[in-house]
């Protein structure tokens, strides 16, 4: 089992470490490169005010549009921006992981995350939101990630099958897991799972049921280790629910 | 030699008897040597090397009693009594070819004097083997590759049939012993010492030959109805136990069938030219064996390497190429018959 | 009797000019209504030789000729994304290695290179070099496999035997370096685990050497065979447009004539602009040409296992990392050109010791989507050259 969270007098070591690097990665974190630059000018210029927030994400261009305007900037970056590869769609469900360990009580059968919500690069308006990053194909260095709003009383997002027919499967994958709707899509049902299955797993509040089943680590129930008796346990850090 | 009288009953019986038993034993021999080890040699693996002891002869024998004891497993929705013939009905067109193969002058079980003739229109039996097992398998895999081997078969008879027309023309008689005979006691410009084998002037019906009965095998290239990354055995697909190989013995024992009728009308069949008479039927029998493992190997050489023709380029191969080219070869060879 | 429809009497039929091709069609179409017995239903699959895996086809079929296609995937899904929620980014590394598993080296390092980025640590060059290495050796453990396996789905089996034997030499130096053959499980955050063993650098020139010789070996058995032309050659057209706006990446798009490879024009994450390579493309886009380019990349690759063993800088393979990875905030794309195609994580960071969210984006996922459009009116035996010519991986597609 490891050990503990770092002791005291590593932790000034790590702090001043962990200070210069956060100073760099900062800045290579805010840094855009040039073709995304122009990319980003583009697409403002053909958007206007559909843009509600860009930002950077190591070199690439992180940018926010409205949910009405979700079609419209795939189409933009398709015609216009010459983006012709879709990469991906899907989600992210930013509502903090229900608390399944207790910080500091020696648990690291799951990592803790923080408590309160933050959301990342180019905010976000609720807890769900869609996301998209198309690229280039002609030329290099040349591609976008795309976000936009869910609105959590009413899951439902633009579909750009229109645009890029391979959205196809991935707003069908996004809908099973986190279940939005894609307006426009033809059959939005289930890829993954089976069709009788019930809830979306990639929401937050949607527990691990592997967990659930069996705690972790896993195999608790194993013959002790020669030289211990029978009454001790291998596992003694961790207690089943 | 053995000059003592027989009946014609205990002829029969007896040569019956040889046919029950050689068929299956050369689809043995076939199966281990080419099947077993030439294709593991080929590609670069050694092949059964245990049972039996001597790199592993005994490994086909071992599979057949393996089979044999198996649960005779079949399907609700089959028909029965058409599933359990279909493989008899394949089997039964294997034996009766090995009617007519001659192993000696006097080694023959019939010699009929449309042999060859006899020999192809009983090999075509097989097709309603195929079909009924596609059929009665309820199975639309099964169904699919009975179709495909349908078609293709017939497709192959007639190049099949036609390779053939040229030698019957040139040795004047469609009793292959007598196709033997023309070949031993031929001439190549005047001189005997070999014989006249008719694979050097009858070169492009030889070629048709083999490429027709590459396909009446099912065999790749021709492999489509049997396509083992598709259909997964295709029409056979049901069948377990002995009737599965019943299908095996019917496919190894027609490719010997195969062999030994291209060897017999190509390569002179058991005759060695300055052998006659008794001692050539002694000797007769394993000429005709090496003849037939020569043929063999370039039929199985030819299975392990080639892909799988699709369907459509196989019907294509047959009628757009095979058929015209083999009517050209029967009309040369004509004519030649005649201005010689 | 009423019947309808008047028709006016033979004889008073009024003149039409019809193209010929249109009255071959009509004939066609005749002939197929005669003998129509309705459409059959395929299931190929989920339990078949030709799809590698479980990937099931639902296929209607009119005779021979596809009329739909649907792939079924999922059966092998195992909640990738749902599990990155809950590990530190070790244990992450163990799971991504499942996800293509003849590549497995290559999954990991789009991940390490994000997460890198993240903390800012810059693996050492030596690390750098022996990870490309790593790369490119299980890019050309794939192809071996390809090369002879496309063989073996077209109908000749000796390819197969050959393609598994050559690949064995390969697994032998991951192997040698990793300490296993599928599941490498060797990058760390901030380079690797271990540096290259004695004897590993002559291994691996002997064995590039003997991959060219089994690239010239698959040239002259497959791709000078007429018969795997003609099943090949103009089956399974991917146009180019179409096949980006699916996503289709990699050796496929590359095979319709896009010159596209996220290893010179991506962003950097390994160091392949210091080595003297080519991209190599095909203008067709059949199954031919798939076949052809990853033949030869895997002579390319081979090439550039031998530049940088020779290029190779001496020095570390491990930075400096703090005892308990913590992951600063933020959120980074990092996508790599992987055997299958492109490969991506997208991590969303908050700090902790795990990520907060993954989104893997994997190849064959995207390759797979364009069946049901490539397979419309082909025959049943192009359906398996199709699916052996994409070469997907079912850990890759269902994650």
């Amino acid at each position: 089992m490891p050990d503990d969270d770092a002791t005291p007098e590593a932790e000034p070591e790590a702090a001043s470490a962990d200070g210069d690097a956060e100073a760099t990665v900062a800045s290579a974190a805010t840094t855009l490169d040039p073709e995304a630059t122009e990319l980003l000018a583009r697409l403002e210029a053909q958007l206007g005010d559909a843009v509600i927030e860009h930002g950077a994400a190591y070199g690439d261009v992180v940018v926010r549009v409205r949910p009405d305007a979700w079609l419209r900037t795939a189409r933009v970056c398709r015609d216009d921006l010459g983006c012709d590869y879709l990469s991906f769609v899907s989600a992210i469900d930013w509502m903090p992981a229900p608390l399944l360990v207790d910080e500091g009580s020696g648990d690291t059968s799951t990592p803790a995350q923080p408590r309160e919500t933050t959301y990342g690069t180019a905010g976000s308006d609720g807890r769900y939101q869609v996301f998209a990053i198309v690229e280039s194909t002609q030329g290099a260095r040349r591609r976008m990630v795309l976000k936009t709003d869910v609105d959590e009383q009413d899951l439902r997002a633009e579909s750009w099958v229109s645009v890029y027919p391979g959205a196809d499967w991935h707003e069908r994958e996004t809908w099973e897991m986190f279940g939005i709707e894609f307006d426009g899509h033809p059959a939005l049902r289930h890829l993954y799972l089976p069709f009788e299955f019930e809830g979306h797993p990639l929401r937050k509040d949607y527990p691990l049921l592997a967990r659930e089943v069996k705690p972790w680590p896993g195999l608790v129930d194993v013959e002790p280790m020669p030289g211990e008796d029978a009454g001790e346990e291998a596992t003694p850090a961790v207690e089943a629910p | 030699m053995i000059a003592f009288d027989i009946g014609w009953g205990t002829t029969l019986a007896i040569k019956a008897i040889i046919v029950l038993a050689i068929v299956p034993l050369t689809a043995l021999i076939l199966g281990y040597v080419f099947l077993l080890k030439m294709m593991s040699h080929m590609q670069s693996r050694l092949g059964p090397m245990d049972p039996g002891g001597f790199h592993g002869w005994f490994q086909l024998i071992g599979d057949g009693v393996k089979f044999m004891q198996k649960e005779d497993i079949m399907t609700k929705e089959a028909d029965r009594r058409v599933f359990a013939l279909a493989p008899a009905v394949v089997v039964l067109s294997t034996f009766l070819v090995f009617v007519v193969i001659p192993a000696g002058p006097r080694l023959v079980v019939a010699p009929l004097d449309v042999g060859i003739f006899y020999a192809l229109a009983v090999s075509s039996l097989s097709v309603i083997g195929v079909l009924m097992a596609g059929w009665a398998s309820a199975n639309k895999f099964a169904l699919l590759g009975a179709l495909r081997a349908a078609a293709q078969l017939i497709a192959y008879e007639l190049p099949l049939v036609l390779a053939v027309v040229g030698v019957v023309i040139q040795a004047g008689t469609m009793n292959l012993q007598g196709i033997v005979g023309a070949q031993q006691n031929g001439e190549i410009f005047g001189w005997g010492g070999l014989g006249q084998p008719y694979i050097l002037t009858q070169f492009i019906g030889f070629a048709l030959f083999m490429i027709a009965a590459q396909a009446e095998l099912t065999q790749p290239p021709f492999d489509m109805p049997v396509a083992e990354s598709e259909l997964v055995a295709g029409y056979m697909v049901e069948y377990t136990g002995f009737r599965f190989l019943f299908f095996f013995i019917g496919e190894f024992g027609t490719a010997f069938a195969f062999s030994a009728l291209a060897a017999t009308m190509f390569l002179g069949g058991w005759s060695v030219p300055w052998v006659h008479g008794s001692a050539a039927d002694v000797l007769g029998p394993l000429v005709l064996f090496a003849k037939v493992m020569l043929v063999a190997f370039l039929m199985f050489w030819a299975r392990f390497t080639y892909p799988r023709l699709r369907e459509d380029q196989l019907q294509a191969l047959a009628w757009k190429w095979l058929i015209p080219i083999a009517l050209i070869n029967i009309l040369v060879t004509g004519v030649l018959k005649v201005a010689f | 009797m009423t019947t309808g429809t008047e028709l006016p009497p033979p004889g008073q039929l009024p003149e039409v000019h019809v193209d010929p091709s249109m009255l071959r069609q009509l004939a066609e179409s005749q002939v197929n209504v005669e003998l129509d017995t309705g459409d059959m239903i395929l299931n190929l699959g989920p339990q078949h030789p030709a799809t590698h895996g479980t990937l099931r086809l639902v296929v209607r079929l009119d005779g021979e000729r596809v009329i739909a296609a649907d792939p079924v995937i999922g059966y092998m899904h195992r909640g990738y994304e749902k599990l990155t929620e809950f590990r530190t980014y070790p244990q992450i590394t163990t799971l991504i290695n499942r996800i293509d598993w003849l590549s497995s080296f290559a999954n990991e390092v789009p991940f390490i290179s994000g997460a890198e980025m993240l903390m800012g640590i810059e693996a050492p060059p030596r690390a750098q070099y022996i990870r490309t290495a790593l790369t490119e050796l299980s890019r050309i453990a794939t192809f071996l496999l390809f090369l002879g396996e496309m063989g073996l789905q077209v109908g000749a089996i000796t390819p197969a035997f050959y393609g598994f034997r050559d690949r064995e030499y390969v697994l032998n130096l991951i192997e040698g370096v990793t300490g296993g053959r599928f599941h490498p499980n060797f990058n760390r955050i901030g380079g690797l685990k271990d540096d290259l063993p004695w004897g590993w650098y002559s291994e691996c020139r002997s064995t590039m050497a003997k991959v060219l010789a089994s690239c010239d070996e698959f040239e002259n058995l497959v791709v000078g065979n007429p018969i795997f032309e003609q099943r090949t050659r103009s089956i399974g057209i991917i146009p180019a447009e179409l096949g980006a706006a699916y996503g289709v990446s990699g050796s496929n798009i590359r095979a319709s004539g896009v010159d596209w490879d996220l290893r010179r024009d991506g962003k950097p994450y390994l160091p392949y602009n210091e080595l003297d390579w080519k991209v190599w493309t095909h203008p067709d886009g059949d199954s031919f040409a798939r076949y052809w380019v990853r033949l030869q990349e895997t002579r390319e690759s081979a090439r550039m296992v031998l530049q940088l063993l020779q290029q190779m800088p001496a020095g570390p393979v491990m930075a400096k990392v703090p005892r308990i990875i913590k992951v600063p905030e933020g959120e980074v794309w990092v996508n790599t050109e992987n055997p299958l195609g492109e490969m991506g994580y997208y991590i969303v960071s908050k700090g902790a010791t795990g990520p907060f969210r993954v989104k893997i984006r994997s190849a064959s996922f995207s390759n797979v989507s364009i069946l049901p459009w490539m397979l419309r009116g082909v025959y049943v035996p192009d359906i398996i050259t199709i699916l052996a010519s994409l070469y997907f991986i079912l850990g890759d597609i269902d994650r």
